[in-house]
């Protein structure tokens, strides 16, 4: 079956592509990009309306799927039914589920399961350590084997400098990288927001900026010892992203991402009305102005390679009790492109070139995922982007079955207009005018 | 958010013509010194002189708050804080009751919010909360219909304590502002000092915070407070010092090597207090750790207003429970 | 608005109020004043002055905030608080006759107030009431033994007190009030 996506605006940096263009779908594989393709018999074709922009699929390299094992925060249904709102069409998902993803049998169980429920595609990164206790390596081999694209601790560090010295030589072997999620353990300690004058004047134990520099550096070390590739996760201070800058300006593979939380609110938000607000509990938390600032720098730079959501589901239950109770994360799926366009692209930030390049290029490439172009011959993975519609964020509404986001509410400037994974018309957004051709092709799939 | 005060001259009047000056608190609850105006603040400390003769008088009961229930809920241990507002309840004749809540249902794994929406189910009119988590007061004054009142949450602040060390340096000294206040101790951890210093700040008066730099919090020079490790710098020519209690665990914590080097280099001794002014006030919120913060010969000294605080903290909750009994089903209801 | 009491009318009432308090309680021994806040204190000071120029006694003075007492004060759950103001009575009101002084006496509720506020200060042997005006409309059983003039009003009307010490000058004064019944 064939269809040609026609008359929309064309973002594909892989191909130097931005401008009005055809893109022709076989089956799930592009099969031709271009101006006004010839529409042989047989082709169904979907006309984009104006203002829409059709780029390569969007990936988000940092999810919590919840599943296995805390199915009443998430699902791998839910969690790629809203992945796929929020214009994803492949998720990477965390190991901290429970029991902990170490093994081929739990990737397995991931990729099988993903296969029958996934409404995008899912790529499970397996533990680092066993049981990501931090003290031995877990079989990466077996991991890559059954389907891992990345090994990582993430919600933890991993503390032993010898475990990360090994794990990126062991994992560099392979060709899979290594994911850090940066903070000295004895350094955050108890702390529940960032280390300054709000954490202060709130009585809240701080997490200072340093717990997260001082593991960056370590790890851009051990890089650069090694000579393997380091995925950085979720940076959020000025000193990470200086020091980040550096390690890129010698040369090193080292990448990293920042969240839509991370260059949007500051820890100011946690005073005044929506003051102890756990849905403003993260980590790494909300950090200052000068640090949001820095984030946005590297992303105008070009320090920072990907931006990645971090989504952490957690009941509402869970989340209202005592600030320092609550659990860290919020969820992001369905309001990271939204608050990519309204602060990144509609400031002047970056282009939406460059959008595309942190949110679906660059994270494919990291993980050597096949994604990430529009070239002919990959796979027919396609955001269609409504740059300029206004939207409310309404938690309420949202596919996963967590609510705990502190966008709720928020108006904000641009959209997901559909979200298309093989070929397959995954999500048509209701609001967005003249997609009524895109939806009845994903009703007949 | 817009707190003000109102002292107009036309209230609701009684019986007879002439009308009554009225004013109160536009909250329905005290959950910080953050949220009140120095007008608020003032108008508190003005009702506390008044309600202080109540507690002279032979009968020391007034019927103001006849028929309203006021809850003391305490998640954590508090002999001082909650006996001064049963006391200041019962002379104002609330019906009181007290539940300590680390013996009851939080034990059991109940959330906060339920233990708090089974206790309102029973319709008290005010809440009195102690909690060991920073916030937790924020937290129900938004889920309660009931008024508020902070008495020490966590790390964040303890608005009666500071009101009432207000009250006694107003007292003593008849004004707040330009006076040179001396606060020495773990200001990391205590809650006192994050009151004290909103409030004696928003009230004019220059601030000086003294301890090892382990035990200050980041950032705090925003306050427009002055930051110190030297205590002779902190206590030169004050009005009035202000010891904080060092809690013995913090020395396991590794703030400090041992109590015996903090009291030699931050107790306050009656030499140490000499650079102050010779008619200081000396103060500590309690409960004391003689020989580490302060000397006993200090404590039970000519300066020392330690047990003038204790009187005024029933005075001055006279006056919150007075001041947001009145206001507290209006300010739901909106 | 009608001036019914002048400042000079005023000086005579309170004058013949203190030679009916002397000729009553056979001289001022065991006497003490206690005024109602806010208007009912400086017309007890003047009480004190004029019994001092009769019998050449001190008499005892007091003020007394009866606003902690009042039966309405939680009734209100709309609206302010009245503001508390201290009640200073430096004696001992044990075996005393205390004249207890008010302004204007109207229901009655204030002066309910002011007894059992009173009562919680010892137990004297009298109270006797004084007011400068008493315009009617009782609703509780309480009479004043001195009054400096009886007005007769409606509830529509309001009559305000008005002295040197607290407004500028010595008048009372009758006004419409807008129609609403301020009791």
């Amino acid at each position: 079956m064939k269809r040609l996506l026609k008359g929309g605006h064309v973002v594909d940096p892989t191909q130097g592509i931005d401008g009005a263009s055809d893109v022709l779908l076989d089956g799930d594989r592009v099969v031709a990009v271009g101006r006004d393709l010839a529409v042989d018999s047989g082709v169904e074709v979907i006309e984009i309306p104006d203002g829409l922009i059709v780029c390569p699929g969007f990936v988000d390299m940092h999810v919590h799927l919840r599943d296995p094992g805390q199915e009443h925060k998430e699902t791998i249904a839910s969690g790629t039914a809203a992945a796929a709102a929020g214009g994803f069409t492949a998720v990477a998902c965390m190991p901290n589920t429970q029991p902990v993803n170490d093994s081929a049998a739990v990737t397995r169980s991931i990729v099988e399961r993903a296969a029958l429920l996934g409404v995008v595609r899912v790529y499970p990164i397996g533990a680092v350590s066993k049981g990501m206790k931090g003290e031995s390596l877990s079989e990466i081999a077996d991991l890559k084997g059954a389907g891992c694209v990345a090994v990582s601790d993430d919600g933890r560090p991993v503390a032993s400098a010898l475990l990360m010295r090994r794990a990126l030589e062991y994992a560099g072997m392979f060709g899979i990288p290594v994911i850090d999620h940066c903070e000295e353990p004895t350094l955050k300690g108890e702390g529940v927001a960032h280390e300054g004058f709000v954490a202060s004047m709130l009585g809240l134990r701080g997490i200072p900026a340093a717990a997260e520099s001082i593991m960056v550096e370590r790890d851009l070390a051990l890089a650069e010892m090694t000579g393997t590739p380091v995925h950085l996760a979720h940076l959020s201070t000025r000193q990470s992203l200086r020091a980040m800058d550096a390690a890129k300006s010698r040369g090193l593979k080292a990448t990293c991402e920042v969240t839509p939380h991370h260059f949007t609110l500051t820890d100011e938000r946690l005073t005044g009305p929506t003051s102890y607000d756990t849905n403003l509990k993260m980590n790494p938390p909300l950090r200052e102005r000068a640090d949001v600032d820095a984030v946005l720098q590297g992303l105008r730079a070009g320090t920072v390679d990907v931006i990645a959501t971090d989504h952490a589901p957690h009941q509402q239950d869970e989340k209202a009790v005592e600030f320092d109770r609550a659990p860290f994360g919020i969820i992001g799926l369905e309001t990271a492109v939204p608050l990519a366009l309204d602060r990144l692209v509609h400031r002047g930030v970056i282009t939406f070139r460059r959008l595309v390049q942190l949110m679906s290029v660059n994270p494919s490439r990291i993980l050597n995922l096949p994604g990430g172009s529009l070239r002919p011959g990959r796979l027919a993975d396609v955001t269609i982007i409504a740059p300029s519609a206004a939207i409310v964020i309404d938690v309420t509404r949202s596919k996963s079955l967590s609510r705990n986001s502190p966008f709720d509410g928020w108006t904000l400037r641009g959209a997901v207009a559909a979200t298309i994974v093989g070929g397959r018309t995954v999500f048509v957004n209701g609001e967005i005018a003249g997609l009524a051709a895109l939806r009845a092709a994903g009703e007949r799939g | 958010m817009s707190p003000e005060t109102t002292p107009t001259t036309t209230g609701a009047p009684q019986a007879d013509d002439s009308p009554i000056p009225t004013s109160r608190l536009r909250r329905k609850d005290l959950v910080g010194i953050a949220e009140l105006t120095a007008e608020e603040i003032s108008l508190i400390l003005d009702t506390a002189v008044a309600m202080k003769e109540i507690s002279s008088r032979p009968i020391k009961k007034v019927p103001a708050l006849r028929g309203k229930t006021v809850v003391n809920l305490f998640f954590e241990a508090s002999t001082r804080t909650r006996t001064s507002f049963e006391i200041a309840e019962k002379r104002l004749s609330a019906d009181t009751l007290n539940i300590a809540a680390s013996t009851s249902s939080v034990v059991k794994g109940e959330t906060l919010a339920d233990t708090v929406h089974n206790i309102e189910a029973m319709s008290p009119d005010l809440l009195v909360v102690r909690h060991s988590s920073s916030g937790a007061c924020h937290f129900l004054s938004r889920i309660c219909r009931a008024g508020v009142i902070n008495a020490g949450d966590g790390m964040h602040e303890h608005p009666t304590q500071a009101l009432l060390d207000a009250f006694t340096i107003r007292e003593r000294k008849q004004r707040i502002a330009g006076l040179k206040v001396a606060i020495c101790g773990d200001l990391l951890h205590s809650r006192v000092l994050r009151s004290n210093v909103l409030l004696l700040t928003k009230m004019g008066a220059d601030v000086w915070l003294c301890g090892p730099p382990t035990l200050m919090p980041v950032g705090f020079e925003r306050t427009g407070a002055h930051m110190t490790s030297s205590i002779d710098e902190a206590v030169e020519g004050a009005d009035a010092v202000m010891m904080l209690r060092i809690q013995l665990e913090r020395m396991l914590g590794g703030f400090f090597p041992t109590l015996r080097e903090y009291f030699n280099v931050f107790g306050m001794t009656p030499e140490r207090v000499r650079r102050a002014k010779p008619d200081v006030l000396v103060m500590h919120p309690g409960p004391m750790n003689r020989g580490v913060e302060i000397s006993s010969e200090l404590a039970d000294g000519p300066s020392s207003v330690i047990l003038d605080q204790v009187a005024n903290g029933v005075a001055v909750r006279m006056a919150i429970l007075y001041l947001l009994a009145g206001g507290a089903e209006h300010e739901a209801a909106a | 608005m009608p001036v019914v009491m002048d400042a000079d009318r005023m000086a005579r009432s309170l004058a013949r109020i203190a030679h009916e308090i002397v000729e009553r309680n056979r001289g001022v021994d065991r006497l003490a004043l206690v005024g109602v806040r806010t208007r009912g204190v400086p017309i007890a000071v003047r009480l004190a002055a004029q019994l001092k120029e009769i019998t050449g006694q001190d008499v005892p003075v007091g003020a007394l905030d009866i606003t902690l007492y009042r039966d309405d004060l939680m009734h209100h759950a709309v609206g302010p608080q009245p503001l508390v103001r201290s009640t200073e009575i430096p004696f001992s009101i044990d075996d005393r006759v205390i004249l207890l002084v008010d302004d204007v006496l109207y229901t009655g509720r204030t002066v309910r107030a002011a007894l059992d506020e009173l009562i919680d200060f010892g137990r004297p042997r009298a109270i006797q009431l004084v007011v400068i005006v008493d315009r009617g409309h009782r609703e509780l059983p309480i009479k004043a033994d001195y009054v400096g003039k009886n007005l007769p009003t409606s509830h529509a009307e309001s009559v305000s007190v008005r002295l040197a010490e607290t407004d500028g000058c010595d008048e009372v004064v009758i006004e419409k009030t807008s129609g609403e019944d301020e009791a």
